[in-house]
Order: C-alpha cells, then structure tokens, then sequence
C-alpha cells in the first residue's frame, strides 16, 4: 500500500504569530516553524497503516527552505521518503494553488492508494484542501475521520458529529483527512533521527511540476487578506473568589461577556 | 520561548563555542552531524515540555509513599519515563556495541538538561538506570550485559545504585552490607542501605540494584569492599521475571526536595521473601572481588557531571521563570519619577537586575563548565593521542563541575525567590520547588566538604601537580588569546591571570604545610575559590567565542561576563588570604567550647 501524506510546515501555535505588514501573508521569519501539529496525526495513522501491512509512507510538503524540517520530522517518526515543493513563485499561494501544487505532486510521486491529510493547518486553520485535492485527484473524499480502517480495496471511517457519528466507507484509492481524535502521534527517537539522515528527499520546483508561476502565488490567488487587526493585549485576569457563591459568580461573568 | 531550558545557549555553547560540529568527524561520533543533534535537543525539548513539566509540582505535592509491602508513585511519572526509554535517551550515550546510540556525552548532556529542568524528581529514574546500564555494560560479565542491559535501555528494568547506609555515607569504607559466596557462583547478600534513590516502586518490571558490600575475610577499608547486581526479581534463562528476591524496604524517607524521586532504606537478605528455599537476597559479582569502589568510580566522572548538570539546569529554569516575571509584574517607579507615572515592569529596577543578571552569570557560567567538562569526557574518545590529558584535567576539574553548580545553583534560585517577592515564597510558583530540589545537590555523589578534599587532598597534589599545570595551561591559552583580542577580554583577563597565579602559589603553600590537617581543613574554601576561577576562565574563553558578533544574545553574553569578571571574581581574594595565611581558627577549636 503506497500512501502519501501532505504536511504542512507552520509558525509554532505557542508563539506570538503575525502577519507580513507588506502583503498580509503569514510571517514565517520571525517565529519559529514546525510541522503542523493536526498533520502529526495523519502522519501517524499513515505509518500504523503502512507497519500493520505491507506500504510505503511519502511525506509532500509545499513551502519556503525551512519547510524541509516538516519533512524531517515526518521522516523522524517513521515515513519512508519525502518531497519538498519550494520556489518563490510559491508565496502567497491560496488554497487552490495549494490543492493544484499538491494534486501535480502527487500524480508526479505516482498513484498511491491513500492520501491522508489533516483536518486544517494551525496557521490558515481553513480546512478545504482535502476536498480540493480529491477533486483534483478525482478521489473519493472521506474526511473528518476519527477512525480510520484499511480492509481489502476500501476504506471505513468514523466521522463524529454533534447528535451523532457516521460511518463512511470509499473505494479506493481514495483521500482521507484525519482530526485530532484519531491517535496519539509518536515522538520521534533517536534511531529515527539517525535513520532519518539517510532517507531521500527530493524538492521540486514549479518548473519540475510543470505548474505556470501565474497559476500560484499571490498572482494566482482567488482569495486575499484585506486587512489585518492585532489581538488586543491579554487583560489583567479576575479572581473569583468562592465564598459559597463561586459558581453564581461565574455564571455572572460569563454572562456579561455574552457566553452564556 | 521556553522556561525551561535556553535552547538559543545550549546552541551557543555546542555550536558557537566548543565546536561540536569539529568533534563530529572523529569516530565514534562521525554517525551524527550538527543536524541530527539539533533534531535530538528537540525532541529532549519536546518531551520534556509534553510529558516532564506538567506533573512537576504534583510529583512534589503528592510524594511517594509507602503502604508496607508497595511504593506508589504518581502514575504521570510512568508514562512521561516510559516516553523517555522509548525515544531512545536511556541508551542514547552508550556505545553502539551494547544497543546504545553513541551520542557525545556533551549532546547528551544538554539534552538531558530538558529533563532535569522540567522534572528532576521524574528524570532521576531514567538517569539512575542509564548510569546503571553504563556500569554492567562496561563491567559485567557476558551473562549479566545480555541479561539485564537490554531490559534496562527499553525502559522495561529501571536501576539504582546502593552505596550508602546508615552508618556509611561519606566514609564508604565503613559499610557493612556482607556478601556470602554460593556453590553455584551466586552470592547472597545480607544488609541495610540508606538513602537509595528509586529503591522501590512499580514503575518498572524489575528494579536492578548496584549494590556495594564486603565478602568473609575481605580486608578492612576500601579494598575489601565489591560490587553486587541484585534484582528485585529474579530473571529466569528466557528473560521472564522469576522469584522474589529477598529485597525489602525498612521505609522511604521524606524530604525537603526531589520528592518525585522515591528515596528508601531497603533491608537485604532478611528473609522476607526466599528464593530458592533460602533467605538472603541473591546477588552477582560485577569485576573481580574487591574491585568494587574503583568500578563505581569509573563512572564517577560522568555520574558527577550529572549532579553539576542538574544543578545547573535547575538554575536556568529558575532565571527563565524569574526574567518572564520580572518583565510582566508592574511594581513601583525608576527613582526620580512621580507618583503619577504609571508604574514600571520590575526588570527596570537595578536591583532587580543585579538579582538577574547573578543568576545568568551562575547559570550560564554553570552549563559552560559542565558541557565542557562533558566536551573533556568525548574528546577522550574522539582522540586517544589526546585521551591523556584530556582525562587528566577532567579529574581536577570534576569535583568542581560537581560542587560549583550546586553551590551556586541553590543560590540562584534564592535569587529568583527574591525577584518574585511574596509569589515567590508560595507554592503557586515552580521556584521554591526548584530551590527545594536542587538543594539536594551539594549533598548527595560526595558532599561539597567531600569533593574539596578529593580536589586538594588528591586531584591538585596528585602527580606533582600534573593536572593543575595542564589546566593552568589552558588557562594560559585563553588568557593570552584574550590579551590579542583587546578590548573587554584583555580587561578581564588581566583580572584573571593574577588570580590564576595567586592560586598556584595558594596550593604550593599549602602542600609544603608540615602539618596535613592543616592543608585540607579549610579545603572548602579553596573548593569555592578556584571555582570561581575555573569559571570567569571560562566567561573569558566564551566572550572570546561571542568575538564582535551583534544582536541582544551576544549582548547579554557580555553583561554576565562583565558582571562576573568585576563582581564576582573578586570574592575569591578574601578565600585566597585565608587559606595563604593558613589560619587554624577551625582546625585548633576545641569542639567542647561549642
Ligand atoms: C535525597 C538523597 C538521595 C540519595 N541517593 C543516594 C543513592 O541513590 N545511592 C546512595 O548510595 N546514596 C544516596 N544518597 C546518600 C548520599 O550520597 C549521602 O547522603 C552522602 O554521601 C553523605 O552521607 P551522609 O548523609 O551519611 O552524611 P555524613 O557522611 O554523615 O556527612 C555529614 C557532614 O559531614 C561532612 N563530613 C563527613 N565526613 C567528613 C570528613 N572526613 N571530613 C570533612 N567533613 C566530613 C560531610 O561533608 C557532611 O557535611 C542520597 C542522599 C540523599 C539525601
């Protein structure tokens, strides 16, 4: 079983992040990256797929130089190889620039039988390229899952909703992305880092996909950040303390603040 | 950023000062490169930030306890070790041929760093088992390494090591604990230990205690004394856990700090428990009889560096903690400015700042020290043409790597106390834990009064002053490389190179002294001066590293560097006077007028 998983590197969720006052993209400089922590799950459910059987786990990530350490890190924890799709041209990109870059990769990797993703990316947080990449694909989507299983040529996943959950099962090859529910990712190790070293990576550039620079990039963008507010400063915090009435007294707190 | 650890020093003083990417072309670390150690200071950050730091406070507010026949200990501390072994840190420092990974020891070192500044009552598990694996990997027979270290690298046997007992602490010879040979090899073991850190619990499957202790007719002192492996369970031939052995606690004690670490008094042999049909707990030689202490101490040095290191990491957590509260707590006004000004953040104070800035100094000073004693520990390996003097200022500079971060450690955590005011002196803050725990450290792996006298007593004296030439050459070097630089470095080492030959001529003093209580009885104070000197050596050779690079990091560098050469190093000339003068108010006191 061949399946890919697309990750995504993304400015650490702990640290204070902004945005490029030049053209509103996300600033990737002043904060430190990482792979996204809602793509550690995919990359999880991917090698447990890949361990139980017979598979081969490729990492794609698209984005700057420092990307690669997304890739290493999926590397790290167990999968077998990966590519990095990095040019310029690529700043900027929207969601289905995104989608198009990934869909090419993936048909250039070679038709795996699963492409697992996570359920949105900690820094867009918009949750829509699973979708448009199967549709690009021409995949079956099945996402959202919090469980995941692989018999013969198909797939079962359990979506859990409000007022109840879903089974869904798809043919494969097929797409899947993954919540938070549906693991625990394993830290990486020691042998993995060192097995790491010594599995390829390969990093192609639009010309290498045979993607025009104005189908990307801000060029290309459907979509666009008009304008962007800082998060007023965090607020001095109130002590309730309980004298009997505790929970009235956050109730009342709650209230005057429109939650409840 | 973290408050754990710096991970911005740890790649300073890897990268930027020792030169780990130069020690990585030399077997055996030639497997790993500069990115592969970043990858491991990662994940030791990661995993301790994850697993480590959250139940802290609560292995200190719910110490282990003991119910008579069973230790309970916070089950977050199973999970977070278990996490520990199977990333792989257990084994990571061994060598390759015994399953571990062969990382240098100074990677180890900063990596480990993470775990005692998270969680130091959890680490010390992991690290007594590493440093007991270590031991029976380089000193245990065939049977012994294949039966117990792979069990004790994957996490599955934890270790300990059963020095002391209740009348033997600094003076091991004193110990008591007999071992009877048996027909088949074996032995049993009969005796009471005290303080043994991890001595029972259900953490693992097995607990492998290193036991020291005398056979019949062995000679009195240190030459009598062997080593023993006893396992709480004994291990049947395919692996599977056997008998009981006849191992037993008295109690646990309980105390000021590092409660996370369940601390026992186990009882062996008194046939609680009798395996085979025979009390008395089953034991096996490690080394030939009677080599039992010089096989503890080769592992001395590194179990040493360990204590300096959590020390010193206890205090970098605690000056990370105490700086993000001093930038954030609004508390008064600069001086000259009206009631009507809002107020300033505290790090605006001057006295605040001083209180931080010691504690960089410390800290900073402290890691320095302790990764390039660890840095002394590979060197050794990477080159064996070198091994010999590498080795030889590694001995001399040991008792300091262990007992400078202690000394200062605690009193960098005072400091932090100090800055937080009353939040400070509350358990609603992680420092007066910090401090609790890393009070520990000037008294266990030889007290401070233990390690002065292995450094004047023996390290200083040995070979006619060999080591401390060969240190003081070193110095010699940095000094004059700091002369070439101008500027601040040629300040301060024209403030160390006095010092450096005043503390020659210090121990020449002492050693031509006739009467030998007289050299060693304020061996302390000669312990405090020439750490203080071994470490503004070390500012000096790190400002020399910072050279005339830019930015706030390399600034702060040079404010702890200055902060130390002008407030610190001049505290080691009253200690100099005293000891050149060699004052006898404590060696001639009758202790009766006490
Ligand atoms: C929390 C904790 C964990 C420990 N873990 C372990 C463990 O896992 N395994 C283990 O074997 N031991 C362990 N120890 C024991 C520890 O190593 C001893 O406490 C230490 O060696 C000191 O021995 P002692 O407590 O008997 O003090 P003592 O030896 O009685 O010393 C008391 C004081 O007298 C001084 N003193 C003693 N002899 C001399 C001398 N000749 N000259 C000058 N001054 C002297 C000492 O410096 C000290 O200040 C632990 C101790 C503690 C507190």
């Amino acid at each position: 079983m061949n399946i890919v998983v697309c990750v995504k590197y993304v400015p650490d969720a702990q640290a204070d992040r902004g945005f490029d006052e030049s053209d509103l993209t996300t600033n990737r400089e002043s904060v430190d990256g990482l792979l996204s922590e809602l793509d550690e799950y995919a990359v999880e459910e991917a090698l447990k797929i890949a361990e139980a059987g017979e598979g081969e786990v490729t990492v794609v990530t698209i984005g700057p130089d420092k990307a690669a350490d997304a890739v290493k890190k999926a590397l790290q924890m167990g999968a077998d190889k990966g590519v990095h799709i990095s040019d310029e041209a690529i700043r900027g990109s929207d969601a289905f620039a995104t989608s198009l870059l990934l869909a090419k990769a993936i048909e250039k990797i070679g038709a795996p039988d699963l492409v697992i993703t996570g359920m949105a990316s900690t820094d867009g947080t918009m949750g829509v390229v699973p979708a448009m990449l199967a549709e690009r694909l021409g995949l079956p989507q099945v996402t959202f899952a919090s469980e995941l299983t692989v018999d013969g040529d198909g797939v079962t996943i359990r979506r859990d909703g409000d007022t109840a959950s879903e089974t869904i099962i798809a043919k494969l090859p097929a797409l899947v992305s993954v919540t938070d529910q549906i693991n625990e990712p394993r830290y990486p190790s020691f042998k993995g880092i060192m097995a790491a070293k010594k599995k390829p990576v390969e990093t192609w550039s639009l010309a290498d996909l045979g993607v025009d620079a104005g189908a990307v990039g801000a060029a290309g963008a459907y979509t666009k950040v008009l304008s962007v507010t800082k998060r007023p400063p965090r607020e001095q915090g109130q002590i309730v303390t309980d004298e009997g009435d505790g929970g009235s007294k956050l109730a009342d707190f709650l209230a005057s603040r429109k939650f409840i | 950023m973290s408050v754990i650890m710096s991970r911005r020093d740890l790649d300073f003083v890897l990268f930027e000062w020792l030169d780990t990417a130069e020690l990585l072309q030399h077997k055996p670390f030639d497997e790993h490169t500069p990115e592969t150690v970043a990858s491991v200071l990662d994940l030791a950050e990661q995993l301790s930030t994850d697993l480590f730091a959250p139940h802290n406070r609560l292995g200190d507010l719910q110490e282990p306890s003991f119910d008579g026949t069973t230790v309970h200990v916070v089950p977050e501390a199973g999970v977070a070790l278990k996490a520990f072994a199977e990333a792989g840190f257990v084994a990571a420092a061994l060598p390759e041929a015994v399953g571990g990974m062969q990382v240098p020891a100074s990677v180890f070192s900063a990596a480990l760093s993470w775990f005692h500044a998270a969680n130091a009552g959890t680490g010390a598990y992991a690290l007594l088992t590493t440093a007991a694996a270590n031991l029976i990997a380089h000193h245990g027979d065939s049977r012994l390494r294949e039966t117990f270290v792979p069990p004790m690298l994957d996490g599955h046997f934890f270790g300990t090591m059963a020095l002391s007992e209740p009348q033997a602490g600094s003076s091991l010879a004193d110990i008591t604990t007999r071992a009877e040979p048996q027909d088949d090899g074996s032995y049993r073991v009969f005796g009471r230990k005290m303080w043994i850190s991890g001595g029972d619990h259900e953490l693992s499957d097995n607990i492998v205690h290193l036991v020291l202790a005398r056979t019949p007719g062995a000679p009195a002192g240190t030459r009598g004394i062997s080593l023993f492996l006893v396992p709480k369970y004994l291990v049947a031939e395919d692996g599977s856990r056997g008998e009981r052995n006849d191992v037993t606690l008295a109690g646990i004690n309980h105390k000021m700090g590092y409660r996370g670490t369940v601390n026992t008094a186990p009882v062996f042999g008194d046939g609680a428990f009798q395996p085979g049909g025979l009390p008395g707990a089953v034991g096996y030689l490690i080394g030939s009889e009677g080599s039992g202490l010089p096989i503890m101490f080769t592992m001395m040095n590194e179990a040493r560096i360990g204590v300096g290191l959590g020390a010193t990491a206890l205090a970098t957590t605690g000056y990370l903690k105490s700086l993000a509260y001093a930038r954030e707590r609004l508390q008064g006004r600069p001086v000259g400015t009206g009631p009507g000004s809002p107020q300033v953040p505290l790090v605006e104070h001057p006295d605040i700042r001083r209180m931080l800035l010691a504690q960089k100094a410390y800290a900073e000073g402290a890691l320095a020290l302790v990764l390039y004693a660890a840095r002394l520990v590979d060197d050794a390996a990477a080159h064996p043409d070198r091994a010999d003097e590498a080795n030889a200022v590694l001995g001399l500079l040991t008792p300091i790597v262990k007992s400078w971060p202690s000394m200062w450690g605690p009193r960098a955590n005072d400091l932090a106390i100090q800055i937080l005011g009353g939040a400070g002196y509350t358990r609603d803050h992680d420092i007066e834990q910090h401090y609790r725990d890393n009070r520990l450290n000037p008294i266990h792996e030889g007290t401070h009064g233990i390690q002065a006298l292995d450094l004047l007593g023996r390290k200083v004296l040995m070979d006619q002053g060999r080591a401390l030439g060969l240190l003081g050459a070193r110095m010699a070097d940095t000094v004059q490389r700091a002369q070439t630089a101008g500027g601040p470095a040629a300040e301060y080492a024209a403030l160390l190179a006095p010092r450096v030959a005043r503390l020659g001529e210090v121990t020449k003093g002492l050693a031509g002294l006739d009467d030998p209580a007289a050299v060693t009885a304020d061996a302390s104070l000669y312990l405090d001066a020439a750490g203080h000197i071994v470490v503004a050596w070390l500012w000096l050779d790190q400002l020399l590293a910072v050279a005339d690079k830019d930015g706030p990091f390399y600034d702060g560098k040079r404010s702890a560097a200055a902060y130390f050469f002008r407030r610190e190093l001049p505290t080691v000339d009253p200690l100099l006077n005293i000891l050149a003068a060699s004052d006898r108010v404590t060696l001639d006191l009758d202790a009766s007028v006490l």
